[in-house]
């Protein structure tokens, strides 16, 4: 009964469409920034390298390489400052949480690209 | 605990309290009781758990025996009579409120633990002592007054009656007739609480 209460208060809070990405995709994510009184929409892109949580506790974790040095930040999912997530490319992978790739550098950290489409 | 967004899209840890509806069980008065209060229960009791003292002083006010039963001051002669229902609508203007719970019980607890002490060092020869109080007071001759009284030691935690004050009220859903407040709350999931106007955030 506990989780039907929360549910109800949550669920308000909910995006009523989540973009579909998957562990390994190289995304851009639309941040939007307020400044003083404007408001602009920052763009984050990178290999989504951990998805975390369910409800509205979800989050996913982007890795990117800025200046040879690793930058990581995780989004809430449902958070309203997370206007978009683009799917730029998609990466193989055999494993849900891509945290290997904090000790790779330079050419080894890309992933092998999914293959999607049928033959022909 | 659950987390929603403002409308500024900022995280807020909040509470989700279920506010009754709670049942009118007593109605005393200055004239029969000496004091203004009510009376107010919640909760259903399983028919087979119910007893008869409690069956009789429900009936009075035409209801079933309740699981929690708490009496609430009043300044003036209550309104309500018996039976009513009180819901989440009586804090519809309301932007703070104290809490009183039931902290989760810790059993035996250490004193670290219990009273944030910080324990002997790690090394520099301490052996064996790492977690101990150390000196607890002078006892003997002529300055020696005994371990005083009060003296905080390990011993049983949690379980206790506990305020916490000035939670905001995010929102009030009449509906569902939630009450959602900003931060955590003392007691389990599941735990009865009292909720009040807080007495010193207007």
């Amino acid at each position: 009964m506990t989780a039907k209460i929360m549910e109800k208060v949550t669920n308000k809070h909910l995006k009523a469409q989540v973009p579909d990405f998957a562990i390994g995709d190289t995304v851009d994510v639309h941040v939007k920034i307020v400044e003083g009184d404007k408001e602009r929409v920052q763009i984050f892109n990178g290999t989504v390298i951990a998805r975390k949580g369910s409800g509205i506790n979800a989050s996913f974790t982007v890795r990117r390489i800025v200046n040879n040095e690793g930058v990581e930040r995780i989004f809430p999912i449902h958070s309203p400052n997370v206007v978009d997530i683009q799917v730029k490319r998609s990466g193989y992978t055999r494993r849900s949480k891509l945290y290997f790739l904090r000790d790779r550098i330079g050419k080894a950290v890309r992933l092998r690209e999914k293959w999607i489409g049928t033959k022909n | 605990m659950t987390r929603v967004y403002d409308d500024k899209g900022v995280i807020v840890p909040v509470t989700v309290l279920q506010m009754g509806p709670c049942t009118v069980m007593q109605v005393k008065t200055e004239q029969t009781d000496g004091y203004n209060a009510l009376q107010l229960g919640f909760g259903e009791i399983k028919k087979s758990r119910q007893k008869e003292p409690q069956k009789g002083h429900a009936k009075k006010a035409n209801t079933d025996p309740k699981t929690f039963v708490r009496e609430v001051r009043l300044n003036d002669e209550p309104q309500q009579q018996l039976g009513d229902q009180l819901k989440v609508d009586l804090f519809a203007d309301i932007k703070y409120v104290d809490v009183v719970g039931t902290t989760k019980g810790k059993g035996f607890a250490g004193f670290i633990k219990r009273h944030g002490f910080k324990g002997q060092l790690a090394s520099h020869g301490v052996e064996r002592k790492h977690r101990s109080p150390g000196s607890i007071g002078v006892v003997s001759g002529n300055t020696g007054r005994g371990i005083r009284k009060g003296k905080k030691m390990s011993g049983h935690m949690g379980c206790e009656r506990k305020t916490t004050k000035n939670h905001q009220v995010v929102s009030v859903d009449v509906e569902n007739n939630l009450l959602i407040v900003k931060g955590p709350v003392a007691g389990s999931n599941n735990g009865y609480v009292t909720v009040s106007q807080a007495k010193t955030k207007k």
